[in-house]
């Protein structure tokens, strides 16, 4: 078991370190110079620069070095929790994160909490209720609220909760009232796909003789639904864990560029726009890393939470 | 002679509850056509609307829908119908785009990894695994980074991010399928592995990697028009679905049409897409 847990840790170390070396090459050796496209996103004329000058800014963010030299300086910072400077704004890319993360760490918080909620209720009651109209109506629910765009059911909301009722604020970070918009607009995607996980695995649990034996002793519908079928049909939605983690994460990008939340998802919004390299390498590491460790968690719990399991299964991504 | 005879009559049967399909799940007729005309509005997008995406019209800006104007007119009096027809060839452009990357890198990572086995495919799943721990949209957003902005560079984003699912699912198939009696009676029956691969293993695992590209053509369209939303597409006047949307925000208090119809526009073609596959799905099992 000790050598199951230090190798399953020692393998996420290793995809977390391999996904950030394959973001580092992404941004660092494609054709794009980050020194052009930041002059370029300046709108500064690379030859209005004397050649010092032009030295001067490159040895500034350490562009002048070799392309190894500038990974080994990169994994090392990052190794002691330093991510460089930003290029646009001149402080360290872990202060413009730390100013930002609150607001993001709240809103995914509750959008995880409020999906694990909604997305269970919803497939309970699509497997509970008996009259089929509304169990069809229940069990589609969920394709049609992973089908629309994020941004559309943001706009969508604030259209018809702000200007038509104006009950909410449009935009802003200050207060729960703004948190409510953001958080129904992930929620509606990635309940949708909790639920689509779960009703599938409540539909393999009801049919096994379990159930059956426990409705011939003359436990209730509710009793036998939600005391030995929930449980074991949570078991493998637990394994999308990660994913709907991950999807969290993702959506505060379009959530906080709509909504106009100062959160990591707005930062890294803006710093693609303005090609700021050292803060989209900074803010992916960091998304990996929330994932890679979500899914170390959920490998880890599983065999504590299923005795039958007695090793892991690997986590199937949607 | 008679084995053929058999065949024949019971082939006509299948094709017969094919069509059938459609009479009796009325929605999966609705979801092809409606498919179906957003492609003919990709190629020939001038049958569908009378009127110029880019005329101006100072003195019609801002008209709430009619018959004239479908989707109203935006600030500058364009008719909006005309410019989201306009919009969908750079759109679908870019879905088709990053389809076929996914299926031609995916395909091919699958099929090397299930079929070799082994080293090879240790090696692949593990650079499969390293790709899916970056979530998709962060790691399109590194490579628009990287590429610059546009369509095209969009489209390679989307792609890449979804060529881990395909690579999955190929390999999946292709294991099963590479075990099962008729590979090794071609086997025995004297022909290559190439030949296997390409006439036997191949056609009889695509299935599930068809349906995978029809739900991953919706997920790719979500993708690229949140993109091109948050800033990344096609530059101006040029207007990509998700430039549409974005426009639309800032008139969201007095002309909610501008935003709101265009995404319902898009969010149809995503349902749709994801009709087809489900009705696919029930269908095959």
């Amino acid at each position: 078991m000790i050598r199951y847990i230090v190798g399953r840790v020692v393998q996420a170390i290793a995809v977390l370190w391999a996904a950030f070396t394959l973001t580092f090459a992404i941004l660092y050796l494609l054709p794009s110079n980050p020194m052009q496209l930041q002059l370029a996103a300046a709108g500064i004329q690379e030859d209005s620069l004397t050649p010092d000058q032009f030295a001067a800014m490159q040895h500034r963010f350490g562009l002048d070095e070799s392309i190894w030299s500038q990974y080994w300086h990169h994994l090392a910072g990052v190794l002691h929790g330093d991510f460089g400077d930003s290029l646009t704004q001149q402080v360290p890319v872990t202060e413009l994160i730390g100013q930002r993360i609150g607001p993001t760490l709240l809103l995914s918080v509750t959008a995880a909490v409020v999906t694990l909620i909604a997305g269970s209720a919803l497939a309970f009651l699509a497997t509970f209720v008996r009259w089929n109209p509304l169990r069809v109506v229940l069990t589609r629910l969920p394709a049609l609220g992973a089908s629309f765009p994020q941004f559309f059911i943001a706009l969508f909301l604030i259209q018809f909760l702000s200007f038509q009722l104006g009950w909410l604020p449009a935009t802003g970070t200050e207060g729960v009232p703004s948190l409510i918009m953001p958080v129904l607009t992930i929620a509606v995607v990635t309940s949708s796909v909790l639920a689509q996980v779960l009703i599938k695995s409540f539909d393999q649990t009801l049919s096994q003789p379990y159930v059956v034996t426990a409705r011939a002793k003359g436990l209730s519908r509710s009793a036998v639904h939600l005391r030995h079928a929930f449980r074991n049909a949570a078991l493998p939605a637990m394994t999308i864990l990660g994913v709907i983690v991950g999807l969290t994460v993702t959506s505060s990008i379009v959530v906080e560029t709509v909504f106009t939340r100062e959160g990591v998802g707005k930062l890294a919004q803006e710093a693609v726009l303005a090609q700021d390299v050292p803060v989209v390498l900074a803010v992916v590491t960091l998304a990996a890393a929330v994932f890679v460790t979500v899914n170390l968690i959920v490998d880890l719990l599983y065999p504590l939470l299923d005795p039958r399991i007695s090793h892991t299964p690997e986590v199937v991504p949607v | 002679m008679t084995a053929v005879l058999a065949l024949a009559v019971e082939k006509k049967p299948a094709r017969r509850a094919r069509a059938g399909v459609f009479l009796r799940k009325p929605g999966f007729l609705i979801a092809w056509l409606y498919v179906a005309f957003i492609v003919a509005v990709a190629f020939r997008p001038g049958l569908f609307t009378g009127q110029d995406p880019y005329a101006t019209n100072p003195a019609a800006s801002m008209r709430a829908p009619s018959a004239e104007h479908l989707f109203g007119t935006d600030v500058y009096g364009r008719d909006l119908w005309s410019r989201v027809l306009h919009g969908s060839p750079l759109t679908i452009k870019a879905t088709l785009i990053a389809l076929v990357i996914a299926l031609v890198a995916g395909l091919g990572l699958g099929v090397v990894s299930g079929f070799f086995g082994g080293f090879t495919d240790s090696l692949l799943m593990r650079v499969i695994d390293v790709l899916l721990a970056i979530p998709g949209l962060l790691l399109a957003l590194s490579i628009v980074t990287a590429l610059g902005y546009g369509t095209i560079p969009v489209a390679v984003a989307v792609g890449v991010g979804i060529v881990p699912g395909f690579a999955r699912t190929t390999r999946a198939e292709v294991l099963r399928v590479k075990t099962l009696p008729y590979v090794e009676a071609a086997r025995a029956g004297g022909a290559s592995w190439g030949r296997v691969l390409l006439r036997h293993i191949l056609p009889n695992s695509w299935g599930p990697v068809a349906v995978l590209a029809v739900l991953d053509a919706g997920v790719a369209i979500i993708a690229i028009a949140s993109l091109s939303f948050l800033g990344f597409g096609a530059a101006p006047p040029a207007a990509e679905w998700g430039t549409l949307i974005a426009d639309g925000r800032n008139y969201l208090v007095t002309a909610w049409w501008l935003s709101l119809l265009p995404g319902l526009f898009v969010a149809l073609l995503v349902l749709s897409l994801n009709h087809i596959a489900k009705t696919f799905q029930e269908l095959n099992r």
